[in-house]
């Protein structure tokens, strides 16, 4: 059985756990969660009830599940990652034909109380999935086309049911996430050259199949790649809501109009200014420093995570640090480029800052794991 | 799975290396996230900031408080009064059709009103205030006030109005304003943003519509903060606009009042003026109608009855209407015979009843003659041969010269709406309209005001005050605007020979002081108050010889249209004239007994500076005269308020 290579003995257990969290890495996720507390309560307009409080309620409460799950040793977590995915994968074909249908897409499953959303429990699973696979399969094999070709499946299947939902953030997701474990276990680098190839030819089709009976991708998702490629095109129209949003982020200046004195997001000029486009409230209030004090937040938490994946000594721990990382770098990446007009508008939310509960709650689930696996690093006996 | 240590190594070095890389990758997109923050918050800050600006700033008109107009005295002929309405705003008052239904107990709303304002709630944003009713009382808007707890969202609101006091007595006038047209944007070159404004109201007649720039006064602003769908949020500040000019007229209230009341019935019109100075005093067209329903928004019922009624209300006919001057007009034709030395005042003329002339025969009024006649006789009894006989020596072009010399077919300047120039034929004009020679029998119907003579009740008047002066008097409306008084035009001499002038005064002298004269039942028996006039009745139709077969002989006999326009014309008193004044009673019957005595109650008044005092009369017509000045004084009321009525939005 895997987990025995696990030294249980080295591993510490009950309460001696919390001194092994990764204090810096939960230090590092409540200064980001706090610049979202801190946006919510402006934007709403200085009411504390409206978005900021549930905020920081579904924060204690993702906080306390990222450190149960990180309170349980990481072999159990390997040992569902096979589960993990086989189930998101199975609810994302349910919810193709049972899921209900929100802002023109279908995204999740009503199950009694609970609003399930497969696409986001696969982006966990699938970074689970991978560090499982790559950590099963033979090193000498990992580059062998046909073991690339069982990861490529089973990162493209969900990738491509996510897609059709359609939820073309999501799916670009699960590519990215899946694609940097492929990376990070050492699969040749010309694979990857001729994946970016491909992509580049895919990019091509899916224009080319606009205005066809097989059109790809839905008229809306086409028009805000319309709106990117030329925001002038139709002010009123499309492109509206990014236009607004750069005015937002560019009449920030240098440090900002002051807390609460955005006009942008005060008067509702930008749009969805609590949820994708809350970075913009944060540049237009506090600048061009604001902005870069949260990139670097940021960056923080992957430096962090990658330097407990190399202190990790364990394939199946490190590949998933390094792919949960990978993933939450995607998140913050896409939302930002999206936002300041350097990517279409594919509806990211700013991890962590953006209002919301189960996006925070999946990206904690996934520091649970990192936690799990810094927590359950084997030691030298002091 | 089971790994070798060699295994385990070689995985976590190929790991690092991976990580390194991709986190460099990283580390590069992060550069150029901030590379594009700089870019944006830092190169091109100053247009985004711009850009913010407009998104957030709108400016708001404010209308400038309309001037407001005199009369000659300081009494408010039109003014901004405050009007209170009702305006519910949706997001407040819930569901409108209940709000509306709960407001119908307070002040009365059909169900239409309730229909209409609902409809219109519902085309609104629900921030936006929706006039629910208009014009409201002040108990009404007190009620509603009081209830104000049980109504959320529904508030009373004061706004201004214009309004004008003495109602019908200046409607023709002053005018009245309403809400800019279709076509009233497109008249103009470049539009004053204010009439933009939803309910902005503009002068629409008369001295509202013709002073209307400088009623108006200019746009104020207020800059304020709007959210993205246009709500306000607060004002950032605030410029009031200059209010418009307060003008002053140069008519006269209590005789305006008079002239309009003692017109009554008829389908009539006076003017009175001062002589020396051309100052319009009264300027009356009967019937009239109340301007300020058109301010409110007059209802189809109203204008309908308005448009249809045969007497016209909505005519100005002291300036709108061009009639035949009729016997008013033998001054003009005597004058520019003797000026020309073409006769003498005391030339005799024989006359038999008629003249035959051209191979026609032209009738006297009176069929039975006047026998020999001379100018103040001819005048005094309106003797039409005397006339026709001169005309034919004299010839168009003297008489067209002299029609023009008292200011006949001229167009005064006057702010007043579709001011007529009347008509003063002369060859060419008729070469040119009618396409036809000049005929001597056109210049012997001239001679007596009739065939193409045209002139104005205000053209008459100028006649009369020029004959009075021998100087070139123009009507003058505006007495001053801010207080800064307006010139009177230049009155050049006119240049006629005094001694002739003097002989026609005589003649229209006896028209009302001889015995033989056609007004002298209309004689002032007060020596400084007598009066000088002429009498005219206009020829409409002729009563046909059918008629005359039927046994008609008079006008009373004939259907209202058809019989002839009354005239009058006069001056007082009679030594050192200081008014002038004209009356035309449409198809009223007889100069001499329907307009002469109204022209000298008029005149009486005017001289009285208020109601005619009865010892000017002739002691037998003082007790009918008395039961007349009492039923007019009575109709003389004070100023109306705001609050006689009102409509709905």
């Amino acid at each position: 059985m895997s987990y025995l290579e696990y030294n249980v003995k080295r591993s510490p257990s009950g309460l001696r756990k919390v001194l092994y969290v990764n204090w810096p890495l939960v230090l590092l996720l409540t200064a980001v969660a706090s610049v979202g507390f801190l946006q919510l309560y402006s934007v709403s307009g200085g009411d504390f009830d409206r978005w900021a409080e549930p905020q920081m309620q579904r924060y204690a409460l993702s906080l306390a599940v990222m450190l149960a799950i990180g309170f349980v040793p990481l072999w159990f977590w390997r040992s569902m990652s096979v589960l993990a995915y086989g189930v998101s994968f199975l609810l994302l074909v349910g919810v193709e034909f049972f899921g209900s249908v929100g802002m023109g897409a279908q995204r999740w499953l009503e199950l009694g109380p609970i609003r399930l959303q497969p696409s986001e429990m696969m982006k966990i699973a699938i970074v689970m999935m991978m560090a499982t696979y790559y950590d099963w399969l033979d090193i000498r094999r990992v580059s062998h086309p046909f073991w690339v070709l069982v990861a490529v499946f089973l990162i493209a299947a969900p990738a491509f049911l996510v897609l059709i939902q359609p939820d073309l953030g999501t799916a670009l997701m699960i590519l990215g996430a899946g694609g940097m474990v492929m990376f990070f276990a050492g699969v040749s680098l010309w694979y990857f050259g001729a994946v970016i190839g491909a992509g580049v030819g895919l990019v091509t089709l899916v224009f080319a199949s606009r205005g066809t009976d097989w059109q790809l991708l839905r008229d809306y998702q086409f028009r805000r790649i319309d709106a990117f490629l030329d925001p002038t095109l139709d002010p009123l129209g499309s492109s509206y809501h990014i236009n607004q949003a750069m005015i937002a982020l560019g009449s920030g200046g240098w440090s900002g109009r002051g807390f609460m004195q955005g006009t942008q997001s005060r008067l509702n000029f930008l749009p969805e200014k609590h949820t994708d486009f809350i970075f913009n409230t944060l540049a237009e209030e506090f600048g061009f420093i604001g902005s870069v004090f949260l990139l670097t937040l940021y960056i923080g938490i992957i430096v962090t995570c990658v330097i407990a994946a190399m202190q990790a000594k364990n394939r199946f721990a490190s590949l998933l640090i390094l792919g949960i990382a990978g993933n939450f770098f995607l998140y913050f990446a896409i939302n930002m480029a999206m936002v300041m007009g350097l990517a279409p508008v594919v509806g990211v939310p700013l991890p962590l800052v953006s209002y919301g509960g189960s996006a925070m709650l999946m990206i904690l689930i996934g520091f649970g794991l990192v936690q799990s696996a810094c927590i359950h690093r084997p030691r030298e006996k002091s | 799975m089971k790994r070798s240590p060699k295994d385990n190594e070689d995985s976590a070095r190929r790991i690092s290396r991976r990580a390194a890389l991709l986190g460099g990758a990283q580390l590069v997109f992060a550069g150029v996230l901030v590379l594009r923050m700089r870019s944006l918050q830092l190169g091109q800050s100053e247009e985004f900031r711009l850009l913010a600006e407009e998104n957030r700033i709108n400016i708001r008109l404010l209308p400038p408080a309309r001037g407001v107009i005199y009369d000659r005295a300081g009494a408010v002929l039109a003014t901004n009064v405050q009007n209170y309405r009702i305006v519910l705003v949706r997001e407040d008052a819930g569901e409108p059709r209940e709000a509306l239904e709960r407001l119908a107990q307070i002040i009365a709303l059909t169900p239409e009103d309730i229909e209409r304002a609902e409809r219109e709630i519902m085309r609104h944003r629900p921030f936006v205030p929706v006039t629910i009713a208009d014009q409201l009382n002040w108990e009404e808007v007190a009620r509603v006030a009081a209830n104000a707890p049980a109504m959320p969202g529904v508030t009373p609101e004061v706004g201004w109005t214009r309004f004008y006091p003495f109602g019908a007595e200046f409607a023709h006038s002053v005018g009245y304003v309403g809400p800019v047209s279709e076509r009233d944007l497109e008249a103009r070159e470049n539009p004053d943003p204010l009439l933009m404004i939803p309910r902005f109201q503009i002068g629409k007649i008369g001295v509202e519509r013709e002073y209307e720039e400088t009623l108006r006064g200019s746009a104020g602003h207020r800059r304020i903060e709007v959210n993205a769908v246009g709500r306000e949020m607060r004002e950032l500040d605030r410029q009031e606009g200059d209010p418009g000019s307060n003008v002053r007229l140069t008519l006269d209230r209590q005789l305006q009042a008079f002239t309009l009341a003692r017109l009554g019935e008829e389908s009539a019109s006076a003017v009175v003026m001062e002589v020396q100075t051309g100052n319009v005093l009264a300027l009356a067209s009967a019937p009239s109608f109340d301007p300020n329903l058109f301010v409110r928004g007059i209802s189809v019922a109203d204008y309908a009855a308005l448009r249809d009624n045969d007497h016209r209300p909505m005519s100005n006919k002291t300036v709108q209407g061009a009639y035949p001057p009729g016997s008013t007009f033998k001054m003009v034709t005597a004058l520019a015979a003797f000026e020309a030395g073409l006769s003498t005042p005391d030339e005799r003329v024989f006359c038999p009843g008629y003249l035959d002339a051209a191979g026609r025969r032209f009738h006297c009024w009176n069929r039975g003659g006047h026998g020999r006649v001379n100018l103040t006789s001819a005048l005094a009894e309106s003797c039409d041969v005397f006339f026709y006989d001169l005309s034919q020596r004299v010839g168009i072009d003297r008489i067209n010269a002299m029609a023009e010399r008292l200011g006949l077919g001229i167009r005064y300047d006057l702010p007043l709406s579709g001011v007529s120039s009347g008509l003063n034929p002369s060859r060419e004009w008729k070469r040119d309209r009618r396409g036809a020679d000049w005929v001597i029998g056109d210049t012997i119907n001239a001679s007596i005001g009739q065939g193409y003579v045209l002139a104005t009740p205000l053209q008459l008047a100028v006649m009369t005050c020029r004959l009075a002066t021998n100087r070139a008097i123009l009507p003058r409306l505006i007495h001053s605007i801010d207080d800064v008084e307006q010139p009177i035009p230049d009155q050049p001499p006119l240049g006629l020979t005094p001694a002739v002038l003097a002989q026609v005064q005589r003649g229209m002298w006896e028209v009302s002081n001889s015995n033989r004269g056609t007004a002298y039942r209309s004689r002032i028996v007060n020596t400084e108050q007598r009066m000088a006039g002429k009498t005219g009745s206009s020829q409409v139709f002729s009563i046909t010889a059918a008629e005359r077969a039927a046994g008609i002989r008079s006008q009373d006999q004939l259907p209202w249209n058809r019989r002839d326009h009354a005239l009058f014309v006069c001056y007082a008193p009679d030594v050192d004239p200081r008014y002038a004044v004209s009356v035309v009673v449409e198809h009223g019957g007889g100069g001499s007994s329907v307009a002469a005595p109204i022209a000298r109650d008029i005149i009486l008044a005017a001289q009285n500076g208020g109601l005619p005092a009865l010892e000017s009369y002739p002691t037998p017509q003082r007790n009918r005269i008395e039961t007349m000045i009492r039923t007019i004084s009575d109709q003389i009321g004070p100023p109306a308020t705001p609050d006689n009525g009102r409509s709905r939005a």
